[in-house]
């Protein structure tokens, strides 16, 4: 390949370039740019969960201790946002962004450059969101849904939703990365019905953020305008509505639910059969069932909306949508127990997290159905039964993955195998803490208690001291996974072997581990019994 | 630059992508200052502001620089250009979703605040409590809601300037149309013609849009101040108006690259991109024309 004026220098083609500076902030590799997501992705678990203890300590007693409500609120409000954007979100990205050019023998992602801009926007977006707190009006504190007219009365309005913006230009940059490096960058017979179900997971997953983020990047201009420009998009009185702005909103909302969840989908899809030693159940129906949640996803969102005034029939039609979500969700859980059904299964730490996800998930799904029920919706909504629903997906669902793909994947990325005696420490307190903060949180719910309020009814005492423990006790197991994280990394003596996991098949294990700082430079050659899933029938 | 990497092509590294970062956030930094400046005082927000600003503008510039040396050594194989590709259509697609909140808004409110406002299907109570004698309408007669939020105003008559304008973009798709089959043909000349037309088009274009507004605050009183009416219809033209405006400087660009060369038959994606931007933009406007001026 001859150019002219090539003078550029020739660090980055055969290893990583020495400079710090130059290899982590003007990279264009994807598995740098990737351990940079999940770097922030873990920062912001800590920042958030921090966030979280606050809560849980000003609850643990009914009464008013240790917080102003306000601050309280703040801590609701800036918890949500930054799990939601800074946590859950960038470690998907980073897996993807690690993963799939891996897994597709690609040499990197289609788009390296805007690979790189996507994450470094992120760090800015949160300095400019955390900064909030420090203002002297305060950070917001209306709940991360920026419901208007309340998120209209916090000064620092501007701040968030230009941290909004920002984080919205990160995942669409990203998103559209991965299409085209899924569409475009597959090596010669990786057919897009071969690929693994993680790689299809990110695709229709990419496909919903730029459906998306976009929508919510308008929702909160609105707000803007409303607040310093005078517009009444939501004023009742110039003849708009507070209301609209849930239905756009969670136009938004309810797709991004699925898009922190979907590539959840996809990683259980991948560990399960590893430790299992049986390929996928019913691979075609995986990927149609996320397809299709994917498509229904779209027509559900008024579910939050049921006790704020609809016409019936939007009522009933945004319940029967909702509830036919439980359909593919079943395919999905049905297929995962198939797959382990006959399997010579192990129990690593990445498979008991896989497992407690298909358990812990599935509660969450139940609820969630229990409360797309009109008449039962308006007892449950804006209650804890909500809050714990959505803790059930999102943590024990969403980040449980998480967890499961970084022990999975670890070996491959440092080289070294982690402790697996402190990895199973660390999956024991998670799983047994992680209920005992939720459980009962569903039972507060159902006896009444609202959701983001600093006080509380002494009736609600017992399960909220119990609630807590578990908090604390959830909170400081994941400083278990921190110290084995930094083990393998840094300290770690033992060695990995390339396909560090005896069942496990696909691309991503005939590299060596560590990975190379480039893989994939001449497409490799696929041989169908290689992958994970080469021979679906049809 | 970048590198062939066996059979495919990885950029190197490159500085553009943190400044990017760095100056969004300096502008955006400034914008949130700026807005919640207390009344009468100035701050520092607006001169951050526009330090990001210019920062953004050199951003794009040593970007695209960078990239158009790039395409020039002849880096980008056809891989590279079908990632480009795929890119600016996903990117349209989003900017196809982001006008849809704001359509979204303006069909909310005509089809169901508004009129519930006015007491139909369950605003019965609102509207007997609160603003009994608001009759809901859409327009100069209702669409500033019961309160009449920034007072009586006039509408914008569709068959006046708006028409001429949706004549002048239908036809800068048909003249930029025009240039992309010259250029696929090799006709230079013929591409600079009709290149330098659509730009024309657009710039007169956003002529008449000025005007427009002006006509609407001094004479009109319709501001974006006015009710959900005003919001909706400077929202809309606004935002459509920014993407004409930033159409044609891509536009302009072009024209100049034509001029020095970089196109040829076979290889000019960014020709094709800012085509397509330009067609969204069309499309865009027919959608106001119908639902904003017409009916
Ligand atoms: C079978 C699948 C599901 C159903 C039927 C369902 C249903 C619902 C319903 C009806 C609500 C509104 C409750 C209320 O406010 O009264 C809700 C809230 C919520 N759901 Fe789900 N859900 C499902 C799965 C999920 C998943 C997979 C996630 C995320 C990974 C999720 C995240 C949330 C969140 C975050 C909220 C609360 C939002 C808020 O008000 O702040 N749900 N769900
Ligand atoms: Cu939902």
């Amino acid at each position: 390949m001859a150019h002219a004026a090539t003078h550029d220098h020739h660090d980055g083609h055969h290893g990583a370039p020495s400079n710090f500076f130059v290899r982590w902030c003007m990279s264009t590799n994807h598995k740098d740019i990737g351990t940079l997501y999940l770097v922030f992705s873990l920062l912001m678990f800590f920042i958030g969960g921090s966030f979280a203890m606050v809560i849980r300590a000003e609850l643990f007693k009914p009464g008013m201790q240790l917080v102003q409500p306000y601050f309280f609120n703040e801590m609701t409000t800036l918890h949500a946002l930054v799990m939601i954007f800074g946590a859950v979100m960038p470690a998907f990205v980073g897996l993807g962004n690690w993963m799939i050019p891996l897994m597709i023998g690609a040499p990197d992602m289609a788009l390296p450059r805007m690979n790189n801009l996507s994450f470094w926007i992120l760090p800015f977006a949160f300095a400019l969101m955390l900064s909030t707190l420090f203002l002297p009006g305060g950070g917001p504190a209306g709940g991360w849904t920026m419901y208007p007219p309340l998120a209209l009365q916090t000064d620092s309005l501007a701040y968030v939703v230009f941290a909004v913006h920002l984080m919205g230009i990160s995942s669409i940059m990203g998103a559209i990365n991965i299409i085209a490096t899924i569409l475009n960058m597959r090596a010669p017979g990786m057919d897009l019905l071969k690929m693994p179900v993680f790689v299809w997971s990110w695709l229709i997953t990419a496909f919903l953020l730029i459906a998306v983020m976009p929508v919510l990047a308008g929702a909160v201009t609105m707000l803007l305008t409303d607040k310093y420009f005078g517009t009444s998009f939501f004023n009742a009185a110039g003849g708009g509505d507070p209301v609209l702005y849930q239905h756009i909103f969670w136009f938004f909302g309810h797709p991004e639910v699925y898009i922190m969840i979907l590539p959840a989908f996809g990683l259980v899809s991948e560990i399960i059969p590893t430790f299992a030693r049986k390929p996928i159940f019913g691979y075609k129906a995986m990927v149609f069932a996320i397809a299709s949640i994917a498509f229904l996803s779209f027509i559900v969102w008024a579910h939050h909306m049921f006790a704020v005034g609809l016409p019936l029939g939007a009522e009933i039609f945004f319940m029967y949508a909702t509830m036919l979500i439980a359909v593919p969700t079943g395919v999905k859980v049905f297929n995962w127990v198939s797959t382990m059904w006959g399997g010579s299964m192990t129990f690593e730490t990445p498979m008991l997290f896989a497992i407690a996800f298909v358990i812990l998930f599935t509660i969450g799904g139940f609820s969630g159905l229990m409360l797309a029920l009109v008449p039962a919706d308006f007892q449950y909504h804006d209650s804890y039964f909500v809050v714990a629903h959505f803790h059930y997906v999102l943590v024990t669902g969403a980040v449980f993955a998480i967890i499961a793909a970084t022990y999975y994947w670890l070996p491959k990325w440092t080289g070294h195998m982690y402790s697996e005696f402190w990895g199973k420490v660390h999956f024991w307190n998670s799983v047994i803490w992680v209920n005992v903060l939720f459980f009962p949180q569903h039972f507060l719910g159902l006896a009444g208690m609202p959701r983001r309020i600093p006080d509380y009814n002494v009736a609600f005492a017992n399960f909220n001291m119990i609630s807590s423990i578990g908090g604390f006790l959830f909170g400081a197991s994941q400083l278990i996974f921190l110290g084995v994280v930094i083990h393998c990394v840094f300290f770690s003596k033992k060695k990995a072997a390339d396909r560090v996991w005896e069942g496990a098949k696909g691309l991503e294990w005939t590299v060596p581990s560590p990975a190379p700082f480039h893989t994939f430079e001449v497409p490799p050659v696929i041989h169908d019994e290689e992958l994970a899933h080469g021979h679906v029938e049809d | 630059m970048g590198q062939q990497q066996g059979a495919y092509f990885v950029p190197s590294k490159s500085q553009w992508p943190i400044v990017a970062a760095v100056v969004m956030f300096v502008t955006v930094y400034g914008a949130a200052h700026w807005l919640n400046a207390e009344p009468g005082e100035s701050g520092f927000g607006k001169t951050v502001l526009l330090i990001g600003a210019l920062g953004i503008l050199a951003m794009f510039f040593g970007w695209f620089r960078s990239v158009i040396k790039e395409s020039l050594a002849g880096n980008y194989n056809d891989q590279v250009d079908r990632s480009f590709r795929m890119g600016m259509m996903w990117f349209i697609f989003s900017e196809v979703m982001f006008f849809g909140a704001f359509f979204g808004a303006l069909w909310y409110a005509r089809s169901y605040s508004v009129p519930w406002l006015g007491g139909e299907g369950h605003g019965v109570l609102t509207h007997q409590f609160l603003w009994s004698q608001y009759s809901a309408a859409w327009g100069a007669t209702g669409g500033n809601g019961p309160e009449h939020v920034g007072g009586d105003f006039q509408t914008i008559a569709p068959w006046g300037l708006p028409l001429l304008n949706t004549l002048i973009l239908l036809s800068s798709s048909v003249t930029i149309t025009i240039a992309h089959h010259a250029l696929k043909a090799g006709h230079r000349g013929k591409v600079l013609l009709f290149l330098g037309l659509t730009v024309l088009l657009g710039a007169t274009f956003l002529w008449f849009q000025a005007h427009e507004y002006i006509e609407a605050y001094k004479e009109l009183n319709l501001t974006l101040q006015s009710g959900v009416y005003g919001s909706t219809f400077f929202m809309l033209t606004g935002f459509h108006g920014m993407h004409v405006t930033l159409g044609t400087i891509m536009l302009a660009v072009i024209w100049l690259r034509v001029l020095k060369g970089h196109f040829n038959k076979d290889h000019h994606f960014g020709f094709e991109a800012v085509a397509w931007y330009w067609h969204f933009v069309d499309v865009v406007w027919l959608g106001l024309f119908m639902f904003v001026y017409i009916l």
